[in-house]
């Protein structure tokens, strides 16, 4: 996004596609699932970048890339200045953790919790036996669980307590780096924000870099930094936390934040809510230009031929930047803005009310 | 009287591991025109005290009483039931695809909904009020995709379908259990506008089940919120909202991360939910309650009215908590007599249930 | 019933306040499994029949020295009638004789020795051969997976009884041919069903974590594959067994299988259909014996699902209580 402060983690053009294939013995690729398309993004020591978008926009394929869960199809990321390739190495295992959105399936229910959070020093050998056990039970500690329980199962867990056994495995091995996938979005609501300040404590005491992953607007505008919001493959907007919320420049970014439920009765009436027109289509063949045109209140010409570049806008701070040939301004009111296009979706405007 | 009044409703099922007390008496009751809001996370017998009323739960035991339009609903006979569901009751799920059949085609699903109902009416008329539906909830050329199968929709056009299914018959009751959760916020904006929209057009009631209080904020007139298989505070919107007196709506409140933007920590409800074969005694939730006195680990509390805005008690609000009724909203003053009530409610013992339950 | 066994459904809320009173060593989820299972009554009925059958089998020569005869003793002066005709139940032959007058409980009981190797045997056989090909195809895929599943698809679509028969021709009946054949017919489903099994596995997050951790592919299916396959395969294992055993009775009963003189349940039905009409115990006794064995084993194999997957037994409940009150 921007070129400056230290970066731990920087993605140059980076490209994931996933090959449809088809044929009972030669397969042949009939298509590609344009999931990742494209990304430039630059993650600083010590910040916790916000990732948002909807589902199918590649948010969660991009945290798999950054991890090296899968490789990249395209582009370089470098961490801490090194290209991780294709296949990367123990030491960025080490140093890149992950934390899984859903608490039942991410933790293997035929072990035992101990022998799960321990599982990294098995991985690495850098800690067995009785030490390996003190560790283990020190992290649970840490995440707030009794470390009496370290013989239970996962299913004698609730899933916020789930959620903290993935942070102790995520911890054991003092990464530098936690890619958090929607990590509270599977758990009530009074056990999220538990789940929540467990990682904001967690940050300022180990010094931790987090790349936030959600779909909820509320939950990455708390605990972030800096926002990146995601569009079908591509980042369509990029700017430090607070000026993301509070001046957004991006349609989609103004429609996602006028969507997000709220609960309080009088803001939520006074909102204008932008009702975007129709579905995200499909990644496999993404929308020529600006990939939002189908359904943006303020599409011309230009954004059906021309893929606009992600850069700093008039007017915007040098880290807000958009990838939209026509930013909103201020004072702008996107909800009664009609298309200057025919728009081409899969579903055409609600009949007004 | 009311078009649903649902008295003192009790669902249990009997499973291997014991007996589990899915709803725990439950009253509440919804007109035409209204929108009740259910709210509750899971297994706080949300879901499943509507399901009851539409004869979904099989093999559960049922107490309580179901009045729709004076008839109740848990006594009557599967055929009267069946006649019901869908003509005047309609029920919206959170997944569509369970809803819709895969193998036939979304506009004879409506067709034969409607002529199962009124045997009356001929195909072709069925056809056309599937179209003319379709249509009204937003499905682009209804004429031409009455003839999709359900898989050729999208997310979100399935769970229009289903609401156009749903409306078909002209409904007096629309349940919504979590209609808008398996959608993105884009789109769940849409069909809340659109459910909102088709309630007024058609004067009918709506109940909406939700685990989120952000999605009936600008909806509900009423809402009930349930914990541990009990509802635990009733009121209409902007009481709940502004004024809720239950420590645990409060407490639901304050978890969801500020959409003002101030980076306080937040303020998370400790502690696990309960379970459900051996509930909490008392206050089901005392375990979580930072409010804990002597009393909430014997007495239960029942729903009585609290103070309105204005300072008289208002019957229209009514919270489930030991708490003196002044101690509503989220004000200083409120949390003054909150704590003066603790201070005297509480002696040491009851203190330690609670200690340590943040760091959980 | 104890604590954690509530806690262990995670379709029911886990309370923290309850679970840390009860015992801090967590049960696993076969130990729960095993305390579901004991509770069943069928189940534990008919593991007793199973293991009852496999002490007559493994005392067998005891029972054949208790009652006086060999399996193969053609008892000439009590066993046959003057006619020449099996005798029926009585004090020398408890469950009567065959038309050599053989002592058929004897036989029986020397047949379960059959019956029950070549069921384990070879179910034990086709289990580890449907694992490692069903494993190797769902967790490498690709390639590798298109060879074997076509492998196994051209085994299922074997005319199997012809292939038994022609192959019982060509190298005459025998045990061990049995065993083989019957292997060779079984491992392909298992196969089929594990894949399937390892490729949701290996989807699942929990697999995902730990290649994120750096764990290598041995450690992945050893650690994370292969415990979560166990719990299907002993359903599988449990129902291919009785399967086995049929298919054994009717390669013998065809004259494909056992070497006829040995004492097997398919055999002892083949002899009965000259005898059956004048003397109904030579079909009963047999048939008995495998309808019992069979049925046991299908009983707990149903049983041990429930008891592995707690959520289908709810569901089962849910449905009979419906239908109870239908009633």
């Amino acid at each position: 996004m921007s070129q400056s402060g230290d970066a731990l983690v920087k993605l140059e053009g980076v490209y994931k596609h996933f090959p449809i294939k088809q044929g009972i013995f030669f397969k042949k690729e009939v298509g590609r699932v344009h999931a990742v398309d494209g990304v430039d993004l630059e993650v600083r020591r010590g910040e916790t970048l916000g990732i948002v978008g909807e589902s199918g926009c590649g948010k969660s394929t991009l945290a798999r890339c950054i991890t090296g869960l899968h490789p990249i199809t395209k582009g370089r990321i470098l961490f801490e200045g090194q290209d991780i390739g294709r296949s990367p190495g123990k030491a960025f295992r080490r140093d890149v953790q992950m934390i899984f959105q859903d608490p039942y399936g991410s933790l293997n229910p035929r072990r035992r919790v101990g022998s799960i959070i321990g599982d990294p020093f098995d991985i690495h050998g850098t800690a067995s036996g009785a030490e390996r056990k003190r560790r283990v039970q020190e992290l649970m500690e840490l995440v707030g669980l009794n470390p009496e329980h370290f013989n239970r199962f996962p299913a004698e867990f609730s899933g916020g307590q789930r959620q903290r056994i993935g942070v102790a495995r995520a911890l054991a091995l003092k990464p530098k780096l936690i890619v958090c996938d929607e990590p509270v979005s599977a758990l009530d609501v009074s056990i999220q924000a538990q789940v929540i300040n467990l990682l904001k404590d967690l940050q300022d005491e180990l010094g931790l870099t987090y790349i936030f992953i959600a779909h909820d607007l509320s939950v990455v505008r708390y605990v972030s930094n800096r926002v990146a919001v995601m569009y079908l493959g591509k980042i369509a907007e990029g700017a430090e936390g607070e000026e993301l919320y509070e001046r957004p420049r991006h349609p989609y970014t103004n429609a996602l934040l006028s969507a997000a439920s709220v609960a309080d009765p009088d803001a939520a009436e006074k909102r204008e809510r932008i009702v975007l027109i129709g579905d995200v289509p499909s990644p496999i063949k993404p929308p020529s230009g600006c990939r939002f045109h189908p359904r943006c209140p303020k599409a011309q010409e230009t954004c059906v031929g021309e893929v606009p570049v992600l850069i700093a806008r008039a007017g915007d701070p040098a880290d807000h930047v958009t990838a939209c040939h026509f930013p909103v301004e201020a004072g702008e009111h996107l909800a009664r803005e009609q298309a200057a296009i025919e728009q081409l979706s899969t579903e055409p405007t609600l009949p007004s009310a | 009287m009311s078009l649903l009044e649902v008295h003192d409703l009790k669902v249990s099922f009997d499973t291997s591991d014991g007996v589990v007390k899915a709803v725990r008496g439950v009253s509440f009751s919804v007109d035409r025109g209204q929108t009740l809001g259910i709210v509750g996370e899971s297994g706080s017998g949300k879901s499943v005290s509507t399901q009851t009323l539409l004869g979904l739960t099989g093999g559960a035991r049922i107490e309580g009483r179901a009045l729709f339009e004076g008839q109740d609903l848990l006594t009557m006979s599967e055929d009267h039931l069946r006649r019901i569901r869908g003509k005047e009751i309609a029920m919206i799920f959170q997944d569509p695809l369970s809803s819709l059949h895969p193998l036939y085609k979304v506009g004879r699903q409506i067709v034969e909904m409607i002529r199962q109902h009124e045997p009356e009416v001929t195909k072709q008329q069925a056809r056309k009020r599937a179209v003319e539906l379709l249509g009204m909830v937003g499905i682009p050329q209804p004429d031409q995709r009455v003839d999709d199968y359900p898989h050729q929709f999208s997310g979100g056009m399935r769970q229009r379908a289903m609401i156009a299914m749903a409306l078909s018959l002209n409904p007096k009751l629309i349940v919504a259990d979590e209609p808008t959760t398996a959608l993105d916020a884009t789109v769940q904006a849409q069909i809340l506008d659109l459910m909102l929209r088709l309630q007024r057009e058609f004067d009918s009631a709506l109940i909406m089940i939700t685990h989120d209080l952000g999605v009936i904020a600008d909806l509900a007139d009423n809402v009930l919120v349930m914990y541990g298989g009990k509802p635990v505070e009733q009121a209409d919107r902007r009481s709940l909202y502004y004024r809720p007196h239950h420590p645990y709506t409060k407490g639901l409140l304050e978890s969801i991360p500020g959409s003002s933007g101030a980076k306080d920590r937040l303020k998370p409800i400790p502690g696990q939910p309960p379970s459900l074969i051996n509930p909490p005694t008392g206050c089901t939730f005392h375990p979580r309650c930072p409010y804990i006195m002597d009393r909430c680990v014997t007495d239960e509390p029942q729903l009585r009215p609290v103070l309105d805005a204005d300072g008289g008690t208002n019957p229209n609000h009514r919270s489930a908590c030991w708490l003196p009724i002044e101690a509503i909203g989220l004000k200083p003053e409120a949390e003054g007599i909150r704590q003066e009530a603790v201070a005297v409610g509480r002696t040491t013992a009851t203190n330690i249930t609670t200690q340590g339950a943040e760091a959980q | 019933m104890s604590l954690t066994d509530l806690e262990a459904d995670a379709s029911l809320p886990a309370a923290e306040e309850v679970a840390a009173a009860g015992p801090i060593q967590g049960r696993s989820p076969w130990q729960l499994a095993w305390a579901r299972l004991r509770r069943d009554k069928a189940a534990m009925i008919s593991l007793a029949i199973i293991v009852l059958l496999i002490v007559m089998a493994l005392i067998a020569p005891l029972i054949s020295k208790w009652i006086g005869y060999a399996p193969a003793f053609g008892d000439r002066k009590l066993g046959i009638t003057e006619d020449g005709l099996p005798v029926g139940l009585n004090g020398h032959h408890p469950l009567g004789t065959d038309r050599l007058g053989r002592d058929l409980l004897v036989r029986a009981v020397y047949g379960a020795r059959i019956s029950l190797i070549v069921g384990l045997v070879s179910t034990a056989l086709a289990t580890i051969l449907g694992v490692v090909v069903g494993a190797m195809a769902g967790y490498f895929g690709g390639v590798i997976d298109t060879v074997l599943a076509r492998f196994m698809d051209v085994t299922l679509s074997f005319p199997y009884l012809l292939f038994a028969i022609a192959l019982a021709a060509a190298f005459g009946a025998s045990t061990p041919l049995t065993v083989l054949v019957i292997t060779f017919f079984s491992w392909a489903s298992i196969g089929r069903i594990v894949r399937g099994q390892v490729i949701s596995i290996k989807q699942r997050e929990f697999v995902e974590a730990a290649r994120s951790l750096g764990a290598g592919n041995i450690r992945i299916i050893f650690i994370d594959v292969i415990p979560n396959l166990l719990a299907p395969l002993i359903v599988l294992a449990t129902m291919t067994i009785p399967v086995a055993i049929v298919f054994e009775s009717t390669l013998s009963f065809l004259g494909a299988g056992i070497d006829p003189r040995t004492p097997s349940w398919g055999n002892m039905l083949s002899d009965a259909t000259e005898t059956y009409q004048v003397a109904w115990w030579t079909l009963v006794v047999p048939a008995a014996f495998l309808l019992i064995t069979t049925l046991a084993f299908n009983i707990l194999g149903d049983a041990v699902r429930d008891a592995l997957d707690p959520r289908s037994e709810r569901l089962f409940a849910a449905q009979k209580a419906g239908r109870k009150k239908k009633k």
